[in-house]
């Protein structure tokens, strides 16, 4: 399979109708939910393909002699306003709004055209008629409206909407700049971690995110396992934190791997805006955004792997960068792991699942069957060991659906979408 | 006598000091960063490279070292070393 259809980004839009995602060649694939069906009324409608298009393109820097990958490392949806629906998408480099309409009817019977769009010779017109509009087949046309450019010197790897519905975040390694989605020659930096001398540098930003209900509160990552929350109120610009999230650790367990495996990948508010959850190499953690010295909840995504970082380390494995989601209502969260397992922790009972997304061992319309993986010792029936595990098939991006429980969970390859079973 | 048991993670630091002996005490530190921030892009100059050919004329250019994506010291990226600007595609595979 090709290199370029790696899925690197999902996401629902608002109504959970739209589901897209990006890929390494550059290209966005937004899949549409069908209308429900009366007479199945036990299935929610199926998603099907609703439009494709070349986001971004490859491009040299020809400056700097770089290459700058085509790469969709994210995107974001805005909240419908008219009939047509916006998302925002980034490379490494440059954001575009993009606008994805409908035409369902064109207009026919011009005077001075054929139906073919040829000039009709003006002395032949006898009759003059008024043009109609008529239906046609159904065209998803998908237009850049907006290009954020040069804004960024080092790789973004974030963008997130502000609840202004105007405004939007971008974050690279060592800053965030903030936009207004109608301007697109100037940005402002809002948070800039780069040492004036590049020898002193020790962490990278690595996520960050506008809360979902104040317009003036964001959240950044960084790649020593902290949180910082800022204020946009405090001042122009907010290298000073508001709050610092940051879970003690035991210096005692302190080992060569302890920073990398810290290093925040994802961070995402919940709906409620009371929490926000991370994701680090080895665990998700809830966080009250009212108690920053330790998280209120931690959860084991695969903690066998401990014994592996070794050579986790040697296929460079240990950076890889999972993302986790919450389900519309908080209660459960969700994240990916490897041999294409993909993890879900019930906050309310602490009841957790892994479950596996391939083809080969899931007839579709059927139930999903829990794994298990065997940490050490005998293996039982059914259960796999962590040495038999895939490390090739990492499971780095999962969406929820903002209202229902349909998810939407990619593989290097392939997308699939799981719903619950409705009785 | 008790039995200290080593956690699983320095175990697995002991095993990695003993393949790399040389390996630096913290795995931060700018070095590892910068590398994080360069991404592994590797970048061609003409005019380094037709300077360090001229300079060098019968000897050969240093090689890349085991890890292809730092560029130090003398080692010129050469044409060879870069990877293949890819065409884009027109269809996705998810698209059908």
């Amino acid at each position: 399979s090709l290199a370029a259809d790696i899925i690197s980004t999902v996401e629902f839009n608002h109504s959970g109708e739209l589901l897209a995602t990006g890929d390494k060649g550059g290209r966005v694939v937004i899949f549409q939910q069908e209308q429900e069906n009366k007479t199945q009324s036990h299935s929610r409608g199926e998603y099907n393909v609703y439009s494709t298009f070349q986001s971004h393109e490859p491009e040299f820097d020809y400056l700097k002699s770089l290459e700058i990958e085509e790469k969709i490392n994210k995107i974001r949806w805005l909240p419908q306003k008219n009939a047509a629906q916006f998302l925002l998408s980034t490379n490494d480099k440059t954001i575009k709004l993009w606008k994805i309409s409908e035409r369902d009817k064109r207009p026919e019977g011009y005077n001075l055209k054929e139906e073919d769009g040829r000039y009709r010779d003006p002395t032949t017109v006898t009759t003059l008629r008024v043009p109609v509009f008529r239906p046609m087949d159904l065209m998803v046309e998908a237009s850049p409206r907006r290009i954020f450019a040069n804004a960024h010197t080092y790789h973004i790897n974030s963008i997130s909407i502000n609840s202004d519905y105007e405004t939007y975040l971008s974050a690279d390694d060592l800053r965030i700049n903030l936009w207004h989605l109608e301007i697109t020659d100037r940005s402002f930096n809002i948070v800039d971690i780069k040492p004036a001398n590049m020898e002193e540098l020790t962490e990278v930003i690595t996520a960050a995110e506008f809360h979902p209900n104040s317009c003036n509160t964001f959240v950044y990552s960084s790649s020593k396992g902290t949180i910082r929350l800022c204020d946009m109120r405090a001042s122009a610009l907010c290298d000073r934190h508001s709050k610092l999230f940051e879970e003690p650790e035991d210096p005692s367990n302190r080992s060569f791997f302890s920073e990398i495996i810290s290093s925040i990948s994802d961070v995402k508010f919940s709906h409620s805006g009371r929490y926000m959850m991370t994701r680090d190499y080895l665990s998700v953690k809830i966080w009250d955004l009212n108690m920053e010295n330790r998280p209120v909840e931690t959860y084991q995504v695969h903690e066998y792997l401990r014994s592996k970082l070794c050579s986790l380390y040697e296929n460079d494995c240990i950076f890889d960068k999972f993302e986790c989601c919450w389900n519309g209502s908080d209660s459960i969260v969700m994240t990916g792991s490897y041999n294409n397992f993909f993890r879900m922790f019930d906050r309310n009972t602490k009841r957790d699942v892994t479950l596996e997304a391939s083809r080969e061992n899931n007839k579709p319309r059927t139930v999903l069957k829990p794994r298990k993986v065997c940490a050490s010792g005998k293996r039982k029936k059914d259960e796999i060991s962590v040495d038999s595990l895939d490390f090739n098939k990492k499971i780095l991006h999962t969406a929820w659906h903002p209202k229902e429980n349909i998810i939407a969970v990619a593989t290097t390859n392939n997308l699939y979408i799981f719903q619950d079973k409705m009785n | 006598q008790e039995k200290e048991t080593v956690s699983p993670e320095r175990a697995e630091e002991a095993k990695l000091k003993a393949k790399y002996p040389n390996l630096g005490q913290k795995p931060g530190g700018s070095d590892f960063l910068m590398k994080r921030l360069q991404k592994g892009q590797k970048y061609f100059d003409s005019g380094d490279y037709n300077m360090a050919k001229a300079k060098m004329k019968n000897k050969q250019l240093p090689s890349m070292g085991p890890d292809k994506n730092l560029v130090t010291g003398d080692h010129i990226p050469t044409p060879q070393d870069l990877p293949q600007r890819k065409s884009s595609l027109v269809t996705s595979k998810l698209a059908g």
